[in-house]
């Protein structure tokens, strides 16, 4: 009988193993009636070359068995994740993702909700049986109260095992779904509009425009330990009564349909590569500098360090510039190391650094005694240094939080700061580098330039007029 | 061109180089700067990002694109990548490739965001549940987590399997100027295996599901043939002045940093020691060790000696295994090695 043909389906199941066309579920389950009536929507509507299906861990595992289409395993739970990653790169794709209650509403709960609150292009099937059939009967969300299972031998007690879970009503907060229904498969008038509920979700994957849900309620003999009608009949009897049938949305008319993807950048033109080789540092030995800048968040401390890497790298050196992170970012201390040498860096962080910037009392009192003997401190006048003096450590403080302000720029102390260091030839960098440097941390806001050099020169004046410069005194 | 830009920054560049397609992720300190330059460069070249609710869901997402036959990746830390466990030992098993990006932070736990090495074991023996294992690559500056996120995606799909690109918070947070990769790889044909939504991919099945047990366990001698087949091909190490060194420091990504240091200033005394550094952590690189089997060996590595314990198993394998063993200097929670207490350890030995 042509009737019994079973579209989009292999002839023969040798996916498992077998030589003929028995499956691998129940009799009287209602898998069979789904994957057939699914198989036949995707041929009718031509999109059985397009369609892949996400298989899920539960009674469907094996829907590959079956469907003669592209065909993924998915982990417990997470075939929404699946779906989407194949949706977003394969937009042509007719994606499926076929499901349990145990793994959409359980496990899978959290993927289910995100992938529909995020819209994407899927359909999902929701085969609602009131149990977790594969591992042998165990209550699911779904399952009503009073059912008897292996996991709730008394019933499913609201008190210790809570509500059921109704999901299509859950899907249907959310914005972006465009098509939710709940259809049954427990006799053949049900049939035929879960027939149309499936076509209706594929035709709306077919014309892109979006998100669509179908709840299937299905009866589980094996669970139940009835006949294939006794869970018939307890799917309209029972499960329906908690499940209403329905269509709760259908927005197919005003979805709008999926943009085509972007087209490709090339990279060397996004990130204006233009080929060429930075200067390389020829220096006759080798050299390597070590400094620290140290205050506390806010003071431009590692955006100080950015620009002294910034510039000896314009220098041909080899540079690291390594920032202190996490919580620390977020008001308190602020500390980066840069590391400049001649060749390979090895230790980015600095123990002991032979140039030491501190912008605020906390910073002193933890990096002041880590100075290299023969090193330079050059500390904010705001700092009180201690009694007792790290030895053989050139201390310079000059006003720099009061310069920045003075100038009507409270946030470029660290500018200040870098006028100091350039008056007393502290980086071994010569002064145009770091001015062009300086420069170029404000391409984004040019208009802050003109303004920064004035601090920058007021501090180096300040040296000047003080007798700061890199002889020592 | 070079460009100043942390390791994080690296990574996400060197993918786009790669061909990456997708970036699917997840936030976490301190690899979060992954996400956010993925978020910026991905849309801005054509290319897709998506943030997923968590990192198990991220794991899957990449199960999805690599399904798909594309490239794609994440970036994580321990916690994230604890829970990516069950997708990668998912994709392993499937023969599929991806590449994930562990910037390792300080555990057990929660623990804090300073960098450790402490996820070697749940990153390099494969971790997750089964017999199966990634291909293992650990940059040691910010040019190599450009070089080695491309170099993970070309052998990920050379080999089918997932690889892992192994830093740390310090490699991701400091930054170096990069040279970018002077070509972008091109596509890969996947039509064989990937399940598409074309005719031509219309039969292919990606699964690791064999009810039956003999199936099962052909499935696990071919996936351990194909780890062979990978030891023996692909084997990167550095060896810094090893020849004639009496002691040899075996570190990688951070902790090689600070070792290499402790080299440089020793040899200046005339001391001679030299750094084996391990570019491939899976396969190990076995071969450039052997010949320093004689040595004396120590690790330095920010965990309570996992690597260490590694470097034992593989030189036992080989019957190499110093009668002394392996010496450890290793600082954990998030602090970093002292130069001085390396030298100090180096000094004691001789």
């Amino acid at each position: 009988m042509a009737t019994l043909e079973t579209k989009g389906m292999f002839d023969v199941f040798t996916r498992s193993g077998s030589e003929n066309r028995i499956t691998h579920y129940c009799a009287g389950c209602g898998h069979g009636i789904i994957h057939k009536l699914l198989s036949e929507a995707y041929v009718d509507l031509g999109l059985q070359d397009r369609t892949v299906i996400v298989n899920p861990i539960g009674c469907a595992v094996f829907g590959y068995y079956y469907w003669d289409v592209g065909g993924v395993s998915a982990g417990h739970g997470q075939a929404p994740s699946m779906a989407t990653a194949i949706s977003r790169l394969k937009d042509k794709a007719v994606v499926i993702s076929y499901q349990g209650d145990g793994d959409l509403a359980a496990i899978g709960l959290g993927h289910t909700l995100q992938a529909a609150a995020r819209g994407e292009h899927m359909a999902v099937f929701f085969v609602n049986n009131s149990i977790y059939g594969m591992t042998g009967g165990q209550m699911a969300p779904t399952t009503l109260i009073g059912q008897k299972t292996t996991t709730s031998p008394f019933g499913r007690n609201p008190a210790t095992d809570g509500m059921p879970l109704h999901m299509a009503e859950l899907i249907n907060q959310l914005d972006l779904p465009v098509y939710i229904e709940r259809v049954s498969v427990a006799d053949t008038k049900r049939i035929m509009k879960a027939r149309q509920a499936i076509r209706k979700a594929l035709e709306i994957q077919r014309d892109r425009k979006g998100y669509t849900f179908v709840e299937i309620l299905s009866p589980c003999p094996t669970s139940m330990r009835g006949t294939p009608l006794d869970a018939a009949n307890f799917v309209i009897e029972k499960l329906e009564k908690e499940y209403p049938l329905g269509c709760l949305r259908d927005r197919t008319a005003e979805a709008e349909v999926r943009p085509e993807p972007a087209t490709w950048v090339n990279l060397a033109k996004f990130f204006g590569d233009d080929g060429s080789e930075d200067p390389k540092c020829e220096a006759a030995e080798d050299k390597e500098r070590r400094f620290k800048f140290t205050g506390f968040g806010g003071q431009g401390i590692l955006s100080l360090g950015l620009v002294v890497a910034d510039a000896a790298r314009a220098m041909g050196l080899e540079t690291t510039w390594l920032p202190s992170y996490g919580p620390e970012q977020r008001g308190g201390d602020a500390a980066c190391t840069v590391v400049t040498s001649t060749r390979t860096i090895g230790a980015p962080a600095v123990e002991n650094p032979e140039m030491l910037v501190v912008m605020n009392q906390a910073a002193c009192a933890k990096h002041l005694k880590t100075v290299k003997p023969g090193g330079l401190a050059l500390v904010d006048s705001t700092v009180v240094l201690p009694a007792e003096l790290p030895k053989d450590v050139r201390i310079v403080q000059i006003p720099a939080i009061e310069i920045a302000m003075a100038n009507g720029v409270p946030k470029a102390a660290n500018v200040a700061i870098l006028g100091g260091l350039i008056a007393l030839d502290a980086l071994s960098i010569p002064a145009h580098l770091l001015i062009e440097a300086l420069e170029r941390s404000f391409a984004k806001k040019p208009a802050l330039i003109e303004t920064n050099r004035k601090v920058l020169q007021a501090a180096m004046d300040y040296c000047r007029h003080h007798g700061l410069t890199g002889e020592l005194p | 061109m070079t460009k100043f830009v942390k390791g994080n920054e690296a990574v996400v560049i060197g993918a786009l180089y790669a061909g990456a397609e997708g970036y699917f992720g997840y936030p976490i300190t301190p690899a979060s700067e992954v996400a956010h330059k993925a978020a910026e460069y991905f849309p801005a070249t054509g290319r897709i990002f998506v943030q997923g609710e968590s990192e198990d869901a991220v794991a899957y997402m990449l199960y999805g694109a690599a399904a798909a036959g594309c490239k794609a990746l994440t970036a994580t830390s321990g916690p994230g990548f604890s829970l990516m466990q069950e997708a990668i030992s998912y994709m392993a098993a499937t023969d599929i490739p991806t590449v994930i990006v562990d910037v390792m932070r300080a555990g057990p736990g929660l623990g804090n965001v300073y960098p450790e090495q402490a996820d070697y074991n749940q990153v390099v023996k494969g971790g997750g549940h089964g017999s199966y294992r990634c291909i293992v690559l650990a940059p040691g500056n910010v040019q190599e987590m450009c070089d080695l996120t491309m170099l993970a995606f070309e052998k990920a799909f050379e080999y089918r399997t997932p690889a892992i690109v192994l830093s740390d918070g310090q490699l991701g947070q400091m930054m170096e100027p990069l040279r970018l990769p002077k070509a972008e790889m091109g596509p890969i044909d996947t039509t064989a295996w990937a399940t598409q939504g074309t005719a031509e991919t219309r039969r292919n099945l990606l699964t690791s599901i064999y009810l039956d047990a003999p199936a099962q366990e052909r499935m696990n001698v071919k996936l351990q043939r194909k780890y062979a087949k990978m030891d023996k091909a692909f084997q990167m190490a550095e060896c810094y002045l090893c020849d004639d060194a009496d002691v040899v420091l075996m570190a990688y990504g951070s902790s090689s940093r600070n070792a290499r240091t402790v080299v440089d200033t020793l040899r200046a005394e005339g001391v001679k020691v030299g750094l084996f550094r391990p570019i491939t952590l899976s396969p190990f690189p076995i071969d450039a060790l052997r010949p320093l089997a004689k040595k004396r060996l120590f690790t330095v590595e920010m965990s309570a000696g996992q690597f260490r314990d590694d470097v034992v198993l593989h030189l036992a394998r080989e019957g190499l295994l110093p009668a002394e063993g392996v010496g450890l200097i290793n600082r954990m929670g998030g602090m970093l090695i002292p130069v001085q207490d390396i030298i100090r350890a180096v000094k004691g030995a001789l």
